[in-house]
């Protein structure tokens, strides 16, 4: 077992934050003040290659490993958690259940463009009836000929409106099993543009304010019936099999939101002075940082470990990575929400004011304990593993 | 077209600065970094790669752990890395670092040398130059816009207060401005493709036409007779007063000292 | 190497457009404290074409002798021919030490030539003195007396090194602009002129100048400036550097600023003071609203007196300066110029 990091990912690590630090930081105030998506940051890591890290080269990406992605999202989200959360989105959510289900033709298609960044993709699975609970979907999608023919909407969609590919999911018709109809339920690849698919209302957010959180309508919506992603009726499936995934990508954003609050706080602390010494000096600081700092490190073991997991999936797609992503995205969740709140704290009355990063931070870091997959249904994925 | 661009790995000056007992650097205490006026060389090279098709080989001489500049240069695009690295080439002065690169320099054909003006850690800008002195090549220094017209290039020369547009046959070295551009990140993928790559490492067997006179601590001209931290003058007063205060307080003073 | 026979100080006397550059006569100013020390002469060398009138200049600054190679392929600055003759130079009088300024041209001169004789060079020098090599006697090692000792900030101004070339001859520096003190010029002084001519056969080396674009400068140069009120981001926008130009209008002073103020587009390149831009040492130095980076102090701390503004007590600029404010600078610089306006206008 070696927790050394590779040197291609230290160098890797050392371009995204560069990156991060001269293109993502300077923004990041403004577009939480101004609820504004950051289009020239995405445009730019577009170039780079930065949404397509995972992907592999023959479709359009840069052919890294899942930690390398990890880390690109880890660092962008130390600075913006808002830049963090559209790349997460996009790479895990989209990229990924096309690369895993789609057909050679909706690779050339949708993958390629999505993984050099062309196009940015989103997800859409959460419905106004229901969120943990996919059972609740009402969207439904029907085969007319050539057509499959969408009606419904879908709620709280990162990247909504900004996004040209978007990975929906509907229901197809029922199952009878044991006796009980449970809804059968299908994912499509829908383009942007499609007649029949609009836009609703831009959620106005308690943080990532610059991520486009749009609901999403369907009015017969018609889509050709070759944009039927994996088999029929394996929606359920690909949905779940993304989220754990994705997971992974939050819990990035999460630990790079930790970790930008202690770097933050660390260098507060140092400056701050009361009592004619620097609040650095006193020993509840300190002790607050020691633990700060012990948990953010805990957080990165465990989500770098659920992101090598996931390349061991690549290798041998028997292998789960579900519980660890679990586990990743519960604790450093948790360690965002409870690191922010304590550098808000440690930085006194300037932690409460908007000029100062930890603010936003901390409002930043509450949605990751929320989305894709609450912090309870994380509990309920890793105990149910527990007690099988 | 072949361009080499000669690169160096600096402590960031940034970081605080280190001394070994005989005065050299203690380089491997400090954070490395690609030196900016060398990326910004690197980066016009790329450049022209890009504009007019070129294979771009990047050169570094230093300690083993200088490998990570070249495969930095190569995750932006750099196509080869040599790394020039031995023990005889330890402590070298400008004199010594250019004879050996020019040693280097000559196993390679090239049609372009591209340089930074200067690095952070010395700030000498001499390099560059003596190594065209060495390969009997022109020189053209604080190259801020590069062209290439045929078997020439042409390169607008930045002055205090002026530039000239100087047109030289090549081969020949150009030194580049930091200013110069603003070089290219690195691509995730260009990272691990780098790693895959072969770096070429030449020690001093390598060098083609040097004395051994010329090399290392021993073949410097310049030797260090002292070397510390800068003594700075000490603070003198610091008032807070309010603002009316503050201006007859700065008004006594130019007065005291008869500034006005 | 018979290091015997080189024998005096040597400045390159830059020129441009056929003008003496201020350097030159720093160098000399400092060539002549040097030869007085080693009990020799002061040489300038010229090179440029149609630049022998030049000569008497260079005698009022302390130019025992005047070399010129006037041709007309010195017409402009180009490396090769610059290079042929001062090294033919070198190679014909072999001087014991030679300076040339630490500018564009004298950065890029130096090199090649020091290069081309085969000697030491030693950059962007600061402090030049006459004396013993180590400089403390170390058993087992020869002590060598009367050596150029060459000292030069290097890392960004974090550290001095003291740099001596006790083996080759001549000893080269580049010396930075603005750190050397000219002499008051000795009207109607002569110095020996000698004209020397290499010879010129253009080769591969000779680059072609295609065209020489000069930059459109109205202000005074910063180096100049016996007052300078220098801004830095504190200042806040480009539109407020208005009440720092004031203050400098009422002194008779120049506005210069800080690097960050140059990277915010705000001031262009050539007000900039520091590691990166220019070397000052003014009579009054004005820092309002500059932090003090140690790369920006590097360039200002030789001012005779520094007046510090800054919100921020502790800023490091308050470290160098003698006089320091804490306190609001739009509050204070707008009355300091009325104040001094009335004070002025009193007298």
């Amino acid at each position: 077992m070696d927790f050394t990091l590779s040197k291609e990912h230290e160098m890797a690590r050392t371009l995204f934050k560069e990156f991060a630090e001269k293109e993502a930081k300077p923004l990041a105030q403004e577009i939480d003040e101004n609820h504004r998506f950051p289009r020239e940051t995405v445009d730019k890591m577009a170039k780079l290659g930065f949404l397509g890290i995972p992907v592999p080269k023959e479709y359009g990406g840069q052919g890294c490993d899942p930690l390398t992605y990890t880390m690109c999202v880890e660092e962008l989200s130390k600075v913006c958690g808002t830049t963090g959360v559209i790349v997460s989105a996009h790479t895990s959510l989209c990229c990924d259940p096309i690369q895993t289900y789609g057909t050679e033709e909706q690779k050339q298609k949708y993958l390629i463009p999505l993984a050099k960044g062309e196009k940015l993709g989103a997800f859409g699975l959460t419905e106004p009836g229901a969120g943990t609970d996919a059972q609740g979907q009402q969207t439904k999608a029907v085969l007319d000929g050539e057509e499959w023919v969408l009606n419904g909407s879908k709620c709280f969609i990162t990247n909504g409106k900004e996004a040209d590919v978007y990975v929906i999911f509907a229901i197809t018709g029922t199952i009878e099993k044991r006796g009980r109809t449970t809804k059968e339920i299908s994912a499509f690849i829908v383009e942007k543009g499609t007649p029949g698919f609009s836009f609703g209302t831009k959620e106005n957010k308690m943080g990532i304010c610059g991520s486009s959180t749009y609901e999403l309508i369907f009015t017969d919506c018609r889509i050709p019936k070759d944009n039927l992603l994996g088999q029929k009726g394996k929606g359920f499936n690909i949905a779940m099999h993304t989220l754990d995934g994705g997971r992974i990508g939050i819990a990035a954003q999460a630990l790079g939101l930790a970790e930008g609050a202690l770097e933050t706080t660390i260098n507060y602390v140092k400056e701050r002075k009361q009592f004619g010494r620097s609040i650095g000096a006193f020993q509840n600081t300190q002790f607050q940082l020691a633990d700060m700092a012990t948990k953010v490190q805990a957080a990165q073991m465990l989500v770098y470990k659920a992101a090598m997991k996931k390349a061991e999936y690549a290798k041998n797609p028997k292998i789960s990575y579900s519980v660890e992503a679990a586990m990743a995205k519960l604790y450093a969740a948790e360690v965002a929400m409870e690191v922010t709140t304590k550098a808000v704290q440690l930085h006194g009355g300037y932690g409460y004011i908007r000029e100062y990063d930890v603010e936003r931070m901390m409002r930043d870091a509450k949605i990751t304990e929320i989305y894709e997959g609450t912090s309870e249904v994380q509990r309920m994925v890793i105990s149910g593993s527990l007690l099988k | 077209m072949k361009i080499v661009v000669c690169i160096k790995q600096v402590p960031d000056t940034k970081g605080g600065v280190k001394f070994n007992p005989d005065g050299t650097l203690d380089r491997g205490a400090m954070l490395a970094i690609m030196n900016p006026d060398d990326k910004a060389g690197l980066e016009a090279a790329l450049r022209l790669k890009d504009e007019y098709g070129a294979e771009v080989t990047v050169v570094t001489m230093g300690l083993p752990k200088a490998e990570e500049v070249l495969r930095e240069a190569m995750a932006m695009g750099a196509d080869n890395g040599i790394l020039v690295t031995d023990r005889v080439l330890g402590g070298a002065d400008t004199w010594a670092t250019s004879t050996t690169i020019a040693g280097a320099l000559r196993n390679l054909e090239y049609d372009l040398i591209i340089t930074g003006r200067q690095a952070i850690d010395g700030d000498t800008a001499q390099v560059g130059p003596q190594i065209s002195e060495h390969l009997d090549i022109p020189v053209i220094s604080y190259a801020q816009n590069i062209k290439v017209e045929g078997d020439s290039v042409i390169v607008e020369r930045q002055y205090e207060d002026r530039y000239h547009v100087v047109k030289a046959k090549m081969p020949c070295l150009i030194t580049a401005l930091s200013e110069l551009n603003e070089p290219r990140y690195m691509t995730p993928g260009g990272i691990f493709d780098a790693y895959q790559k072969e770096i070429t490492v030449w020690g001093r067997a390598d060098l083609k036409d040097v004395d051994d006179s010329n090399l290392g601590l021993k073949g410097s001209p310049t030797k260090i007779a002292k070397a510390s931290d800068k003594v700075r003058k000490g603070a003198g007063e610091k008032v807070v007063l309010d603002p009316d205060e503050s201006v007859s307080y700065i008004v006594d003073k130019l007065k005291v000292k008869h500034v006005i | 190497m018979n290091l015997e026979e080189y024998k005096g100080v040597y400045v390159f006397a830059q020129q441009v457009d056929n003008e003496i550059s201020s350097i030159a006569f720093e160098l000399l100013g400092k060539a002549k404290d040097l030869a007085k020390d080693l009990n020799t002469d002061v040489t300038a060398v010229l090179l440029g074409s149609g630049v022998k009138d030049l000569a008497d200049k260079l005698a009022e600054y302390g130019a025992d002798k005047v070399i010129v190679v006037d041709d007309p392929e010195l017409k402009v600055y180009r490396t090769e021919p610059y290079a042929h003759a001062l090294a033919s130079v070198i190679n014909q009088y072999k001087p014991e030490i030679v300076l040339v300024g630490a500018t564009a041209i004298g950065r890029d001169l130096g090199p090649r030539v020091s290069a081309r004789v085969a000697t030491g060079l030693t950059a962007d020098c600061t402090v030049l003195e006459i004396g013993d090599f180590p400089l403390q006697a170390i058993p087992g090692q020869e002590q060598k007396h009367n050596q150029l000792l060459m000292t030069r900030p290097a890392f960004g101004g974090n550290t001095i090194a003291t740099i001596a070339c006790p083996d080759n001859r001549p000893q080269m520096a580049t010396v930075r602009a603005g750190v050397m003190q000219k002499i008051e010029p000795i009207k109607g002084a002569k110095a020996v002129v000698e004209e020397y001519n290499p010879g010129f056969t253009p080769n591969n080396k000779y680059v072609e100048i295609l065209d020489v674009v000069k930059a459109v400068t109205d202000t005074v140069d910063i180096m100049d400036a016996k007052i300078l009120v220098s801004g830095g981001r504190g200042v806040g926008s480009p539109e407020n550097f208005k009440i720092l130009e004031d203050l400098a209008e009422v002194l008779g002073g120049t506005v210069s600023c800080s690097r960050a103020v140059v990277d915010s587009g705000w001031k262009p390149k050539d007000l900039q003071v520091g590691q990166t831009g220019k070397t000052v040492r003014p009579n009054v130095y004005f820092a309002i609203g500059i932090s003090g980076a140690i790369q920006h102090v590097a360039g200002m701390e030789e001012s005779d007196i520094i007046i510090a503004i800054n919100k921020d007590a502790d800023a490091p600029i308050f470290d160098v300066a003698d006089y320091g404010i804490v306190g609001d600078l739009n509050k204070i610089v707008p009355k300091l110029t009325e104040s001094l306006k009335a004070e002025i206008a009193a007298k």
